[in-house]
């Protein structure tokens, strides 16, 4: 690795080679290559102290571990699934990791299979007809369908209608698309956690384009009048768009089944799990808003072999033809996260999919049953079935629980002045015992 | 297949894997195996769907599967990927590790005292960003370059309307990244598209007479698309400014500029960085990158929310006073950002600087060795030549046979049958050099030969028009093919 120029390790020049270079184009010194006025050329320092590897690693490493070890009882819309080893060892090869969006196909086939895959795998869960390559997040997904559900609609509606349960940053990332599209957000209400079917008729109108409800809930709900909702929807000329996630989606209704016309979700609970955030946007549709679907789609085709090969396709949709008519400006999506959902799923394939959902479900009542016999806790709040997730109610105020639990080793979410928000999967369900018995101290 | 190739002595051959089984490449998982369950759930049935169909396969042939689909696909690993505006550099491999560590991926919801680790790493990385852009305080929650963008357009609506003002206007140069144009329709407003100069860059009667007392924002990419430094930035800013507009700043090609010039320093007021291209996380096929926005200290109260903010090592997170609240569900591509802080921690002022000037001089040094005309200069990172004669599509299709990812093409409009070519600091001397060769190859080359191009990759010739008439997106749409 020694021999090249002192700066950056990763710009392979040796002196010898530079002073090539730069005789070739015909200048004395690397500066003289910049045509930048004086008067905005930076002398200062930025004050970054070039390091080694092992020092940065070293360093960032110990910040990270700085974070305390907690046992984390968290969702409410990032979730951690046990990632199988195979999952990491094969997307990080690089002809996958390094690779960039496929602008030249011919050269590109191994990563559009693997997102035509993902895409049909998306399609299998919701019963759409398209799924695109992926989105930033459920958020963003959600904020997508917003100006896609006002773009198809024939008449003039501008109204959004979303569930008073809905994550916060869900809700904020909308209401900024809304605002660009001219578009309105409304909340309608629910009963005991999940829609209620007539508050929603009445606050749906012909200003309405579209209707968005969620299964599983924000709060761990299984929604159990989906085709109730579709029919609001449907009465009113709005688009219903249902949230979930693909292992919910592997036992549940099929979303098309049932009036849905957009799925959105984060798909990152496979392949990637809890990640300060950082998810996969999930978005599949009705192939009769193909034209106006935003983001990435991925097309069989035939190459001059006669072979059938893969492409990206319908690209007039998109920013880099379209300019201000695109259908989004989306461009570089979370592709890479997309391949590694596909692994993991296909790891698990159909029963283990059909298995880790049951485990949601199991594992979420167990705990609520148990929590419940914790005194000063009541759980379910709502009596619904859960998947992965659900409420308890505390006599304590819930910030102080959540402070006093953090001080046992748990984290869970304090989600008004006297709910807490739990959630357990398979890979801290090991820990519910334990857990179960801090609640007994801190709520005592 | 033709076993010569005019330059292949001096450009070298490439052959890409190619797996193939009948008429089809690598069969899809959906072929190989595939099985329909019975869904059966501790749940009423009319909650739950009856059956689930999906691949079936065991551990080992997954493993052989996504292997060879890899084979099947190039990565800057695999050769030289001078791809125009898209910064296609050396992703280290040890920034992967820290971005594995369990103790990265925390859940968002935790207590801030719980996450001082994450919180006190995500401020060091936007302090550095600030520096390098000589901006006041930045965010990292945008996902990717054109989020920032639409962040930083937000942000111009929402400093308007603060003060007042309705502002119905963005400018772009024709010049322009696509995204520009998208993300201000997303935020619902009207672009005005701002014609380039005989020279390439900025005419400044022509933004004189876009300017307006609608002009919200104007957005600009500096190097523009053809690697030109805009040389009047501060009577652009100032032109901008005295209308009580607002100056964004593309971070595309941010890549030329590292330690040598800032864009606060320039007078633009909000900037976004792609992490994935100036500071070596990988692209991933696709994504996710991430598109942190920095911003003057005027507009440091319209940033998105949670902010981080530390005292005395004690991190805490708030929103900001005048926030436009949130642009991702939650914190950004987190993982993303660990690696960027790695790379830039790793280079120092040294190395980023380096990086820039050793970028700029691989641009100058390939430019000087194709044959290709390249008629605008002087540029930095990257340089736009014209493939002349020849149709620049074809031109990137013949380049695959040699090894190499082609220039990207037919943009910008203003030189004919473009080449835009960045090949970043990556590559030595004789990679360029072979690189060069590869493109006097093609340019020698005639118009038979590249149409029929490529020969040696995975797939021929892919008919795109084809394949957007009758739209196939998943393997269910197949049929019984």
């Amino acid at each position: 690795m020694g021999g090249h120029d002192t700066g950056s390790p990763y710009a392979p020049h040796t002196p010898a080679d530079t002073a090539a270079m730069l005789d070739a184009v015909g200048a004395d010194t690397q500066a003289d290559l910049f045509d930048i006025p004086d008067s905005v050329r930076f002398d200062g320092e930025l004050g970054i102290d070039a390091r080694s590897e092992r020092a940065v690693r070293a360093e960032i490493g110990g910040l990270l571990a700085e974070n305390g070890d907690l046992t984390e009882f968290l969702g409410r819309g990032q979730y951690d699934h046990y990632v199988p080893s195979l999952v990491g060892h094969l997307a990080d090869r690089q002809e996958f990791l390094s690779s960039y969006t496929q602008y030249q196909p011919e050269i590109a086939q191994g990563f559009l299979q693997a997102l035509f895959e993902f895409q049909s795998m998306v399609v299998e869960l919701t019963g759409l007809g398209v799924a695109n390559c992926s989105l930033y997040d459920a958020a963003t997904a959600l904020g997508e369908t917003a100006t896609l559900a006002s773009r198809v609609r024939e008449t003039s509606g501008r109204q959004i209608l979303v569930p008073e349960h809905l994550q916060a940053g869900k809700r904020g990332v909308l209401d900024n698309y809304a605002d660009g599209a001219n578009l309105t957000v409304e909340s309608y209400s629910m009963a005991d956690g999940a829609v209620d079917v007539d508050a929603l008729d009445a606050v749906a109108d012909e200003e309405t384009v579209l209707v968005y409800a969620e299964s599983p809930t924000v709060r761990g709900v299984i929604e159990e009048s989906l085709a109730e909702i579709g029919r609001v929807a449907e009465d009113n000329d709005a688009m219903f768009c249902l949230g979930s996630d693909p292992v919910a989606l592997s036992v549940l209704e099929v979303p098309a089944e049932v009036g849905v016309d957009t799925v959105i979700g984060d798909a990152a609970s496979l392949g990637l799990g809890t990640a300060y955030g950082m998810g996969l946007g999930m978005f599949a549709t009705r192939e009769a808003y193909l034209r106006q679907v935003p983001g990435r789609l991925v097309g069989a085709a035939e190459d001059d072999a006669g072979q059938r090969a893969f492409t990206l396709t319908l690209q007039t949709r998109e920013q880099h033809i379209r300019r201000e008519r695109a259908t989004s400006n989306i461009c570089t999506n979370q592709a890479w996260v997309a391949l590694r959902t596909a692994i993991h799923a296909a790891c698990l394939g159909p029963e283990g999919l059909v298995d880790l959902a049951n485990e949601c479900i199991t594992n979420a009542a167990r705990l609520a049953a148990a929590v419940d016999d914790v005194r000063g806790v009541a759980a379910p709040v709502h009596d619904r079935h859960h998947f992965r997730e659900f409420l308890a109610r505390t006599d304590r105020p819930a910030r102080v629980v959540v402070d006093d639990l953090c001080e046992e080793g748990f984290a869970v979410h304090a989600v008004d002045d006297h709910l807490l928000g739990i959630c357990v999967t398979e890979t801290n369900a090991d820990a519910s015992e334990a857990f179960v018995a801090a609640m007994a101290e801190v709520t005592a | 297949m033709s076993d010569e190739q005019p330059g292949a002595e001096e450009a070298g051959l490439y052959d890409q894997a190619r797996w193939q089984d009948g008429n089809r490449y690598e069969p899809l998982l959906a072929e190989k195996n595939s099985r329909e369950v019975d869904v059966e759930t501790p749940l009423p049935d009319d909650l739950t769907r009856d059956s689930l169909e999906l691949p079936d396969l065991s551990e080992p042939e997954l493993a052989r599967h996504y292997t060879r689909l890899s084979q099947m696909n190039y990565g800057v690993e695999s050769g030289p990927f001078p791809l125009g505006s898209c910064t296609m550099k050396y992703n280290p491999t040890f920034t992967e590790d820290l971005a594995a560590r369990a103790d990265a991926a925390v859940h968002p919801d935790r207590p801030a005292e719980t996450i001082q680790g994450t919180l006190a790493l995500y401020d060091r990385l936007s302090a550095s960003l600030a520096e390098i852009g000589g901006m006041d305080a930045v965010t990292l929650q945008p996902p990717a370059g054109a989020a920032g963008e639409y962040t930083g357009v937000l942000i111009a609506t929402a400093y308007h309307e603060h003060s007042g003002e309705e502002r119905s206007e963005i400018i772009v140069p024709d010049s322009a990244h696509g995204t520009n144009f998208a993300s201000a329709a997303l935020a619902g407003f009207d672009v005005v598209e701002l014609p380039s100069g005989d020279d390439g860059r900025v005419d400044l009667a022509a933004l004189s007479s876009a300017i307006t007392e609608e002009t919200a924002l104007l957005m600009l990419t500096n190097p523009n698309t053809l690697g030109l430094f805009e040389r009047d930035i501060e009577e652009i800013a100032a032109m901008v400014h005295d209308a009580g507009g607002l100056l964004y700043y593309d971070g595309a090609n941010l890549n030329a500029l590292l330690g040598r010039a800032r864009p606060g320093d320039m007078g633009f007021d909000i900037m976004h960085y792609n992490v994935h291209k100036t500071f070596a996380t990988p692209h991933g096929g696709g994504g996710p990158g991430a598109g942190p926005v920095g911003v003057v200290a005027d507009l440091e109260p319209f940033l998105p929310a949670p902010r981080v903010r530390g005292t005395d090592g004690e991190f805490e997170l708030f929103d900001p006073q005048h926030s436009i609240g949130k642009v991702h569900g939650f914190r950004g591509n987190w993982l993303v950002l660990i690696k960027a802080a790695a790379y830039i921690a790793r280079l120092g002022d040294e190395g980023l600087t380096d990086a820039s000037a050793k970028a700029v001089l691989n641009a100058n040094y390939l430019a000087e060795q194709t044959d290709y005309e390249v008629p605008f200069g002087p540029f930095h990172h990257e340089f736009v030549a014209s493939a002349g004669d020849q149709d620049a599509a074809d031109v990137a299709k013949r380049m695959l046979d040699y090894g190499v990812h082609p220039p990207t093409t037919k943009w910008p409009e203003i030189v004919p049958e473009a080449l835009m070519t960045e090949p970043t600091e990556s590559e030595t001397k004789r990679s360029l050099d072979k690189l060069a060769a590869a493109f006097n190859a093609v340019a020698g080359e005639d118009e038979a030969t590249l149409g029929t191009a490529p020969e040696r990759t995975t797939a021929r010739r892919i008919d795109q028009v084809a394949a957007a008439r009758n739209p196939r997106l998943s393997w269910q749409s197949l049929g019984g093919e």
